[in-house]
């Protein structure tokens, strides 16, 4: 332990958009009613698709299996309605790209009520035998990057996790998925927490809390029961906290070497939402079927914050909230920092899924491009401290491999430098071509 | 697809932006300069509009006759044209013919800007780099110093002299601060120097509204703070040992911060980011350059004023000062604790 922490609470760099977070941060969450049909991509995590375990016609329930792991760093899926299977097959997917999917459509006259199954034994599962049935739930990082869980609880041996890092920090903008969360169950956090806590051994669990919610700070810190070793870190309100190597070295002051994990400073981080869907498994039964979703943004009639069942198209959820406004001109699935476009109202919502926010002109006007003038607006913005300015010159000679030289795979894409760029230069997104050109191009036959 | 959806754009994140651009920051710096403009007319007359109003009129003309011809309403939309002739006609003296300040700001634009591929490709700084061209040229004229203007309306002879029909000195001159201290040892009361009642070019008299300026253009977050403090505080420090040893020869350390063209040279023309370091440490770096090379001039050089030479040689050698500073990267070569 350093005897003088300078920046205590946060890290260094960052910006400082506006929240606008008051659209949807008082409103309760509520349930989307169920609809007809509903998509449910093989590939909505990171890793190795799902293997369908159903067929065409099969009747399923809510909750019931659909696919199997395809590998190991991949989870199941589960039916998030009662219905039957309607198609196994290419479906347009987020991107706009054709995925293999399975399309249920709802019984109409299901009451998609479930009896859950009984709370398991945790305590006397083996590790492994945890990991495992964390995969079979289905549950991956709710935070936007939906990376399966179980990997990430999966310490190698040696590796010891001493810190058990909870994200609330919700840093993006518009978002307020997770602090309503927090606020309304916080026993479901502290349950998740204890049972992810006990299960990788670790001393003590951290829940970070940016400090522009300190309703969310209070209502859990009031929950901790003397026999849980939880606290409650208020952080710094920048972006992007949340970040986990960010998140790392506000709240303890290291940084996560170039290249390791959490792991390898003895810390697991997981997001809120992501312990709350291990609680509801371990004590509920309920595997990894619905999520809180945020609808919101000036295009959006009436801002909510929802329970959606996943799969359930984005039209729903938007005429569940009394449509689209007019001047609607692009719906952004996740933050407006690091979320994504979607090209049709069709695109389901997935585990991933964070927000729906709906942009109207005055965030997607064209915005004029100026030469860069070298300001280094980017350089201090940049958390990772890496120079994105000669990486977007780089980018547009297509100096490719003198881009990974200077270490452009070290770059999260958070996007601080192209919000802070005054010249309207799509730095981010070109240092994202780049390392889309160097991942996927292939080498010439030697 | 419902015929009735939205057209929806697909613009990758992020969707928002901080709301600075460079037109804006351009303008800041212009309206930063405004009191010391102000300054210049108050202690000069006409003849500082004059002058600045060439300079400006010759950069403008530059940046609308070399913009490509679909760009050319468009060419002015930046403001660098107009902040650089404001620039250069800060530079300049009071008392100089008008087609020169308007040459001035036609070649800062040409050779300055728009020869190395427009805004944000040049190495030098486009208005110094129009000063030294003056210099060189018209060595006679640039270092002529007409005192104050008695009064408002009253416009030196020199001023309206006709191309290469340069009318003779008017045998009314006056000597800078600097000129004054090299060749006469001759100490002007500091409280001149700060609000701005010496001879000298147009802007550089009053150091107090530049150094105003430049506080705005701090809290604006348009400038790098580490230039000017760097360059100040190196000028004092070096200054103070030059004193210490002989206090007779050597300029005080406030005397050298306030005279001549330190103030508007470290506030306003060692910041443009363009041709001063993008790191933090190269801006260090650049600043111990300036303030170096300043004092090696106005003391052991031949010149009384260092401030252009020593900007526009640091600027030569930014790309190898930002080459070896790149800022360290997160999670590499850290101090692990």
């Amino acid at each position: 332990m350093r005897p003088l922490r300078l920046f205590r609470g946060s890290f260094e760099h960052g910006v400082h958009p506006a929240h606008h977070k008051t659209q949807t941060e008082d409103l309760e969450i509520q349930r989307v009613p169920f609809g007809r049909d509903y998509v449910m991509p093989l590939g909505q995590h990171i890793g190795v698709p799902s293997r369908p375990a159903v067929a065409v016609g099969d009747a399923v329930k809510r909750g019931q299996l659909i696919a199997e792991p395809g590998g190991f760093v991949s989870t199941a899926l589960h039916s998030p309605v009662t219905g039957t299977i309607r198609e196994i097959g290419n479906m347009r997917g987020v991107d706009g790209r054709f995925a293999p999917a399975i399309a249920i459509e709802a019984d109409a006259f299901a009451t998609q009520r479930i009896t859950p199954d009984p709370a398991m034994d945790w305590e006397s599962l083996s590790l492994e035998d945890f990991i495992n049935a964390v995969q079979m739930a289905g549950i991956v990082g709710m935070g936007g990057a939906a990376f399966p869980s179980h990997v990430k609880l999966s310490v190698p041996d040696g590796t010891r996790i001493r810190h058990l890092l909870i994200n609330g920090a919700e840093c993006e903008p518009y978002l307020t998925n997770d602090h309503r969360l927090m606020l309304e169950r916080p026993e479901a956090l502290l349950e998740g927490a204890e049972i992810v806590r006990r299960k990788l051994g670790a001393e003590e669990t951290i829940i970070g809390v940016e400090a522009n919610k300190p309703d969310a700070i209070e209502i859990i810190s009031e929950r901790i029961r003397p026999e849980q070793p939880v606290r409650v870190v208020p952080l710094k309100v920048k972006y992007p906290q949340g970040a986990e190597k960010m998140m790392i070295k506000s709240v303890f002051g290291r940084e996560v070497p170039a290249g390791q994990l959490p792991r390898d400073v003895e810390v697991n981080v997981n997001n809120v939402g992501t312990i709350v869907a291990i609680a509801d498994y371990f004590l509920r039964g309920m595997p990894l079927i619905e999520r809180v979703v945020t609808v919101a943004g000036p295009g959006v009639t009436y801002p909510a914050n929802l329970i959606v069942p996943l799969g359930t198209p984005v039209r729903d959820v938007v005429k569940f909230c009394g449509g689209l406004k007019g001047g609607t001109r692009e719906i952004i699935m996740g933050g407006p920092m690091m979320g994504r476009p979607i090209a049709s109202l069709d695109v389901p919502v997935l585990k991933g899924c964070s927000g729906v926010l709906v942009f109207t002109e005055e965030q997607t006007a064209r915005r004029r491009e100026y030469p860069c003038i070298r300001c280094g607006r980017c350089l201090e913005a940049c958390p990772y401290f890496l120079n994105p300015s000669r990486f977007a010159r780089l980018a547009r000679a297509r100096m490719f491999d003198e881009m990974k030289a200077h270490h452009v795979f070290d770059c999260v894409e958070c996007g601080c430098c192209t919000f802070a760029c005054p010249s309207n230069i799509p730095i981010v997104q070109l240092i994202r071509t780049a390392k889309d050109d160097l991942t996927h191009r292939k080498e010439p036959d030697a | 697809m419902n015929r009735k959806d939205p057209d929806l754009l697909l613009f990758h994140a992020p969707l928002l932006r901080q709301g600075m651009t460079t037109p804006k920051a351009m303008r800041d710096v212009i309206y930063a300069l405004l009191p010391a403009t102000a300054a210049a007319l108050w202690f000069f007359g006409l003849s500082a509009i004059l002058v600045i109003g060439s300079s400006i009129a010759g950069a403008v003309l530059a940046e609308v006759t070399f913009a490509q011809k679909e760009s050319r309403g468009e060419s002015l939309h930046d403001a660098t044209g107009v902040l650089t002739g404001l620039l250069l006609g800060l530079t300049l003296p009071p008392g100089l013919p008008m087609w020169m300040a308007f040459l001035g700001g036609f070649v800062s634009i040409s050779l300055g800007k728009v020869i190395w591929g427009g805004l944000g490709h040049n190495l030098f700084n486009p208005a110094l780099l129009g000063r030294a061209f003056l210099l060189a040229t018209f060595p006679i004229a640039m270092t002529t110093w007409s005192p104050a203007a008695s009064s408002f309306l009253d416009v030196p002879a020199s001023n309206l002299a006709l191309p290469f029909l340069q009318s003779q000195a008017d045998g009314v001159t006056s000597a800078t601060p600097l000129g004054m201290m090299k060749f006469e040892q001759e100490v002007t009361p500091l409280a001149n120097l700060v609000f701005g009642r010496t001879g000298g070019s147009l802007g550089e008299t009053s150091g107090l509204l530049l150094l105003l300026g430049g506080i705005y253009l701090w809290l604006r977050r348009d400038l790098d703070w580490r230039i000017p403090v760097s360059i100040l505080l190196t000028v004092v420090i070096f200054s103070a040992v030059l004193t210490f040893f002989d206090g007779e020869r050597f300029p005080s350390p406030l005397f050298s911060v306030f005279s001549g063209g330190l103030m508007l040279g470290a506030i306003y023309m060692a910041t443009d980011p363009v041709t001063s370091p993008v790191t933090p440490r190269g801006a260090w770096i650049f600043g111990i350059g300036v303030g170096v090379l300043v004092m090696l001039i106005r003391v052991f050089g031949g010149l009384p004023e260092g401030v252009m030479y020593a900007i526009l040689l640091m600027n030569a050698a930014t790309p190898l000062i930002d080459r070896y500073t790149q800022p360290r990267i997160f999670g590499r070569g850290a101090k692990t604790p």
